[in-house]
């Protein structure tokens, strides 16, 4: 049974340029104890469309569509009950390690709140409690650390801190926006290493949302392929690194400069920029990007779904798969 | 052999920093920069790698006189930089231009992208004609891939890829001899990463630039550079040839950085972490580990290293190593079969 299911979600920001349509009708599913990687670019809509439904969309932005976790609508929920869910569980990572942590509080304070609030613990408790947290991302000498302010904490271990925090509640999903971006290579891996090791303790599911195709090639079982605004591209993490059928995730990896093959000369780039969101592309929104682009892609491209659950949104046909819906007429002539 | 353009002997940079209250400050000194020496080429590429911390960024900005440097020598051409007045170093900015991270903040959002490339134009030469000028902008507008027609537009209307290329226009505008980038794809999304390393190749071959090019990461710095210089804490570990660096790194460090880079393929990837061996953080930069500065997170570390500081040695084949156990160390890179 899907844990939190997604339909047809669209998110849109009124601004003075005008309507910015940063979501367009997205469908997916987590399972329980399941690793979702929702990829794309800087303007996809990736972290939008999660901010969305953990109520965390800035004041012009509008929200449309059905996010049931356990067959509640998070989009409907009053903030009460919302707050009740956030935290306890879902919880959040994001980005940037530096700006999540309030630089006035210690670690303790920090993280005694929430499962003080959360878990109606005392003091001593939740202060035990943190403590174990920490030991379990790896801070060393956790009982000294968590007297220290963030500033006493590198880049890398104040992101285990987030990590720790999002734990402390043993929520059933963890959403991670980014949480290695921000992190040396070196950090990256260990970062990933140690969420993906965490989740297998503690049977949670996680949405992890990424722009780097690589980086989640070992821990997630599903990938969501995001573009301007839409899922291009859903499949098995096989499916999508061994078998892609979306020109745009057949660029995406061809892109990512690899170690482990002879260097060619001409690292391989999509061409062109994405689109601007105020002024999408009538047709597939890729098209003007793509290598394979046709005629017929001036038309919205059908969708392609298979049996075993992955789809793409392209004229080209997935083998094994059937339309599920049509490809529209020209919505304007051009 | 050709001439160096450019020789940077023994640079040192450090920064001094206050604790303690009013009665008993203590100063502290910060090496972010020790003793780092290379030549440069007309027309070669240096990559520069490191983790944040490791001095990059510090390196490029005492390079072109942007910090003040504690110790050591830039040459110029011939000509010493470090303790040339502001005025005699200006005029040298003509030939050395830098690229920097952030492409959007590095642009003045008020200016237009025309204004922005336009303006080292007009602080060095302000009699040019306006027409030439506008001339020389819009050819360097095409040069990198912008259209010229998107001369009045400002950085706002402009994607990040987009505004790392005005970044570009306005650093070569001046017909410069060497460009200093500064992790100028980091902040770009990997699809427009390629984009404008490939770009810059271009560049440099049409334009002969000879080139510094810093990133965080290996992978990024392969594809454009003809040697690469790996930095820790401040101290170069490795300069090698690209060819020898990729296919055997030397230095267990470089070894490490090269083992984090992720694959994009599951089963790789899951073979790759199996073997990932580079724990914790670097060590705060006012706690310098004795001996080997790197030894504390270095799995290959022997007695040796806690003591023994290794110093910068070149090797049989001309390739550059601060490690005491590069010879006996086989770090050689299996390359599958492509296919």
């Amino acid at each position: 049974m899907a844990l939190l299911r997604v339909s047809n979600l669209e998110v849109d920001f009124d601004t003075p340029e005008g309507l910015v349509k940063a979501v367009n009708g997205m469908n997916f599913e987590v399972a329980e104890g399941e690793t979702l990687a929702i990829v794309g670019e800087s303007g996809s809509g990736k972290s939008q469309m999660v901010l969305s439904f953990m109520g965390l969309l800035a004041e012009n932005g509008h929200a449309r569509g059905e996010a049931l976790f356990h067959d509640k609508d998070l989009l409907k929920m009053n903030p009460r009950d919302l707050n009740r869910i956030r935290g306890k569980h879902i919880a959040m990572i994001f980005q940037d390690p530096m700006t999540s942590l309030n630089p006035f509080l210690t670690i303790e304070k920090q993280m005694a709140e929430v499962v003080m609030h959360h878990q109606g613990l005392g003091r001593e408790e939740a202060r035990s409690h943190a403590v174990e947290m920490l030991r379990a991302v790896r801070i060393p000498d956790p009982e000294e650390r968590i007297k220290q302010y963030p500033h006493e904490y590198s880049g890398g271990m104040r992101q285990r801190v987030m990590i720790a925090i999002g734990l402390l509640c043993e929520p059933e999903l963890l959403i991670a926006d980014e949480p290695s971006t921000a992190l040396d290579v070196t950090v990256q891996a260990q970062i990933i290493e140690l969420v993906s090791e965490l989740r297998k303790q503690t049977h949670m599911a996680l949405i992890l949302i990424t722009h780097d195709l690589a980086a989640v090639a070992e821990i997630a079982d599903r990938i969501v392929v995001m573009y301007a605004g839409e899922a291009v591209e859903t499949g098995s993490v096989d499916d999508i690194f061994y078998r892609p059928q979306h020109p745009y995730t057949r660029g995406l990896l061809a892109s990512v400069p690899r170690l482990d093959r002879e260097s060619d000369d001409e690292l391989q780039a999509i061409p062109g920029n994405p689109p601007n969101l105020l002024d999408l592309p009538v047709g597939c929104r890729f098209r003007d990007r793509c290598v394979e682009a046709v005629e017929q892609c001036r038309q919205r491209p059908p969708l392609w779904v298979t049996q075993d659950g992955r789809s793409s949104r392209c004229v080209l046909p997935v083998e094994g798969g059937e339309i599920l819906e049509e490809p529209a007429a020209v919505e304007q002539t051009a | 052999m050709s001439k160096p353009v450019l020789r940077v002997q023994d640079l040192a940079v450090t920064f001094s920093s206050y604790t303690g209250g009013l009665l008993n400050r203590h100063e502290r000194q910060l090496r972010a920069v020790d003793g780092i020496s290379f030549d440069l080429d007309p027309g070669e590429t240096l990559g520069i790698v490191g983790e944040s911390g490791s001095g990059k960024s510090t390196l490029a900005r005492a390079i072109l006189g942007l910090v003040k440097v504690s110790r050591g020598r830039v040459m110029w051409r011939g000509e010493e930089l470090t303790g040339l007045d502001e005025e005699a170093l200006r005029q040298k900015r003509k030939e050395i231009q830098i690229v920097f991270q952030d492409p959007v903040a590095s642009l003045n959002p008020r200016m237009t992208a025309g204004d922005i490339i336009a303006e080292p134009l007009w602080t060095f030469y302000p009699n040019m004609e306006r027409l030439q000028v506008e001339e020389r902008t819009r050819g360097m507008m095409k040069m990198v891939g912008l259209l010229p027609n998107q001369i009045n537009r400002y950085p706002h209307e402009f994607s990040g890829g987009q505004c790392q290329r005005i970044g570009i226009a306005r650093s070569l505008v001046l017909n410069p001899k060497l460009l200093v980038c500064d992790e100028p794809v980091s902040a770009l999304d990997v699809s427009i990463q390629a984009q404008i390393i490939n770009l810059l190749k271009d560049l440099q071959k049409k334009l002969g630039l000879a080139l510094i090019f810093i990133a965080h990461d290996l992978s990024v710095v392969r594809h454009i550079s003809d040697r690469v210089m790996v930095m820790y804490m401040g101290q170069a570990m490795e300069v090698a040839e690209k060819a020898s660096l990729y296919r055997r790194p030397l230095h267990p460090y470089t070894n490490a950085l090269m083992k984090s880079v992720p694959v994009p393929d599951p089963k790789l990837a899951a073979a790759a972490r199996q073997e990932s061996w580079l724990k914790g953080d670097m060590p705060s930069p006012y706690q310098r580990p004795k001996g080997c500065i790197f030894h504390n997170r270095c799995p290959l570390r022997v007695k040796r290293c806690e003591a023994d500081v290794p110093a910068l040695r070149r090797l049989e084949n001309g390739d550059w190593v601060a490690c005491h156990r590069a010879e006996e160390l086989d770090l050689s890179i299996q390359v599958p079969a492509s296919g």
